[in-house]
C-alpha cells in the first residue's frame, strides 16, 4: 500500500527527492521532442498559417487545467474520506498550478482568437467555461490564503472543491444551452478524428510533457509546502517556548 | 420532529424580521441595483424592456449574495450555532430549515417586489409574470447554493465578498436557465417549460448539494 507509506511527510519527502530528478529530466526531453515538432517538423495550416502553432500550446494547457481540478478533486476525497494528511497538502499547491494552466489556455486562445476570428474573446461556450473555471481556481487560492489553520483551510477548501466538482458538469452544460441560444453561429473548431497524424503527434508529445510538467510542478509545490508547514510549526514551538521567559522576567518588577 | 423544525424556521424568520430589517434592506438594495442599471446603459426603453428579466435576475443573485453572510455567522458569534450542532439534530435539515427561514425573509421580498421593479424597466405584463414566476422557483436555489459560501467563510471576519466570489461561479447555470426561461416566456426562441423545468431541476438539485455541503463545512468550522 503505497498510498499509505507516504502519508509520513518525510518518507514523501524522501520519494520525491529519488524521483523528481528523472521526472524532471523526462519532461525537459519531451518538451525538447515536442517544440522542436511542434515548430520545426508540424506542418503550417494551408489557412491558418503560422497561427497554427500556438495550437501545440493552447491544447495541452486547456487539458491540464481540467486534470487539475481532477486531480484536487481526488485529494479532497482524501482529504475528507481518509483523511491523508498529505491530501490537502497536494489540493492546495495544485490550485496555482491550474489557475496558471487555466490563464495560460485563456491567453493563448485569446492571441490565436485575434488573427483567426478577428477578436480577442468570443463568449463561445467553451471558452466561457473555461473562464468560470479560472474564477474559481482563484476562489479556492483565497478560500486558502484567508483562513490560517492549514488544516482548517484545507477541509474548507476540499468542501468546495468537490461542490465545484458537481458543479462542472452542470455548468458546462448549462453554458452551451446558453450559447446555442444566444449565438447560433458557432466559431471554426477542429473535430476530433480529422486532425492530421502530422499535427497529431506533436500535439500528443506536447500533451505528455505538460503533463510530465505538471507533475514536476505539483511535486515541487507539495514538498514546499510542507517544508513551509514544518517551518510554521517550529517558529510557533519556538514562539511558546519563548513566552514564559517576559513573562518570567516581568513579574518582579511587579 | 415537526415541532422543533417549526420552532427553528419561527425563530429564524422572527430573527431576520426584526433585527435590522433584513428584507427591506435587500428589498432596497434590489431597488438600487435595478435603478443604476439605466444610468450606464441609457434610458431607451425599448433596449431596458429587452434586458430587464436579465437586470431583475442580476438584482436579486447580487441582492441574495450580500444578505447571506448573516445567515451562520450571527448564530455563530452568540453560540447558538454550537448547540445547534450539540443537540443531535441532523445538522443537513437545520441548514435547510436555516435557509428557507432566511429565503422566506429575504428572498420572497425580492420575489414580491420584482413585479413593481418590471414596471420600471417596461416589462411588459407576460414577461413580468414570467419573470416573478422565475424568481419564484429560482431564488430559493441561490440561497441554498450562498449558503454553503456562508458555511465556508463562516469563522472569517470578513467573509462577505468572499462568499460572493465562491457563490457566482455556482449561482451561473442558476442565472442562465432563470434569463432564458423569462425570455422564453416573451419572445420564445423555445418552449417555455424546457427551460423552466431545468430551473426547477436546479433548485432541487441545490436543495439536496447545499444543505449537506454546507452542514460538513459547518462541522469543521466548530471544531
Amino acid at each position: 500500500m503505497a498510498f499509505w507509506d507516504y502519508a509520513n511527510p518525510t518518507r514523501f519527502l524522501r520519494f520525491v527527492q529519488a524521483v523528481l530528478p528523472w521526472l524532471t529530466g523526462l519532461c525537459l526531453l519531451f518538451f525538447a521532442v515536442g517544440l522542436y515538432m511542434s515548430f520545426f517538423v508540424a506542418p503550417e495550416d494551408y489557412q491558418q498559417g503560422d497561427t497554427v502553432r500556438i495550437m501545440y500550446i493552447h491544447v495541452p494547457a486547456a487539458w491540464l487545467c481540467m486534470m487539475c481540478y481532477s486531480v484536487m478533486t481526488l485529494s479532497s476525497i482524501g482529504t475528507l474520506v481518509w483523511k491523508h494528511p498529505l491530501a490537502d497538502v497536494s489540493a492546495k499547491s495544485a490550485a496555482p498550478i491550474g489557475a496558471a494552466f487555466t490563464f495560460m489556455a485563456l491567453v493563448t486562445g485569446a492571441l490565436w482568437g485575434k488573427p483567426m476570428w478577428g477578436t480577442y474573446w468570443v463568449w463561445d461556450a467553451r471558452l466561457t467555461s473555461v473562464l468560470v473555471l479560472f474564477i474559481m481556481y482563484l476562489g479556492l487560492m483565497t478560500l486558502w490564503r484567508t483562513m490560517e489553520d492549514p488544516i482548517k483551510a484545507g477541509k474548507a477548501a476540499a468542501v468546495l472543491t468537490l461542490v465545484g466538482a458537481l458543479n462542472l458538469p452542470i455548468i458546462k452544460f448549462s453554458v452551451d444551452w446558453w450559447n446555442t441560444l444566444h449565438q447560433p453561429a458557432s466559431v471554426m473548431r477542429f473535430d476530433g478524428p480529422t486532425i492530421h497524424p502530422d499535427i497529431l503527434w506533436p500535439l500528443l508529445v506536447m500533451a505528455v510533457a505538460f503533463t510530465l510538467m505538471f507533475f514536476v510542478l505539483h511535486l515541487m509545490a507539495m514538498r514546499n509546502e510542507i517544508l513551509r508547514r514544518r517551518v510554521r510549526a517550529l517558529r510557533m514551538r519556538a514562539a511558546s517556548a519563548a513566552q514564559p521567559a517576559p513573562a518570567g522576567a516581568a513579574q518582579p518588577a511587579e | 420532529m415537526t415541532s422543533w423544525a417549526m420552532a427553528l424556521f419561527q425563530r429564524d424568520l422572527r430573527l431576520s424580521v426584526r433585527v435590522g430589517g433584513s428584507a427591506l434592506v435587500g428589498v432596497l438594495f434590489f431597488l438600487a441595483v435595478v435603478t443604476v442599471i439605466p444610468f450606464g446603459v441609457g434610458p431607451d426603453l425599448n433596449l431596458l424592456a429587452r434586458i430587464g428579466p436579465a437586470i431583475l435576475w442580476i438584482g436579486a443573485l447580487l441582492a441574495t449574495l450580500l444578505g447571506l453572510d448573516r445567515l451562520f455567522q450571527a448564530d455563530r458569534d452568540d453560540g447558538t450555532l454550537d448547540l445547534m450542532l450539540m443537540a443531535g439534530r441532523p445538522l443537513e435539515l437545520v441548514v435547510l430549515i436555516k435557509c428557507l427561514a432566511h429565503w422566506t425573509a429575504t428572498g420572497l421580498p425580492l420575489v414580491v417586489a420584482a413585479p413593481v421593479l418590471g414596471i420600471f424597466l417596461n416589462l411588459d405584463p407576460v414577461s413580468m409574470a414570467a419573470v416573478t414566476a422565475t424568481l419564484l422557483v429560482g431564488t430559493p436555489a441561490l440561497t441554498l447554493i450562498g449558503a454553503i459560501g456562508a458555511s465556508l467563510t463562516v469563522s472569517l471576519r470578513r467573509g462577505g465578498l468572499l462568499l460572493a466570489v465562491l457563490g457566482v461561479p455556482l449561482a451561473i447555470p442558476v442565472l442562465i436557465f432563470g434569463v432564458s426561461s423569462a425570455d422564453a416566456a416573451i419572445r420564445d426562441p423555445v418552449p417555455f417549460l424546457t427551460p423552466f423545468l431545468i430551473l426547477c431541476a436546479l433548485s432541487l438539485i441545490a436543495a439536496v448539494i447545499g444543505p449537506i455541503a454546507s452542514a460538513t463545512a459547518l462541522r469543521f468550522a466548530s471544531d
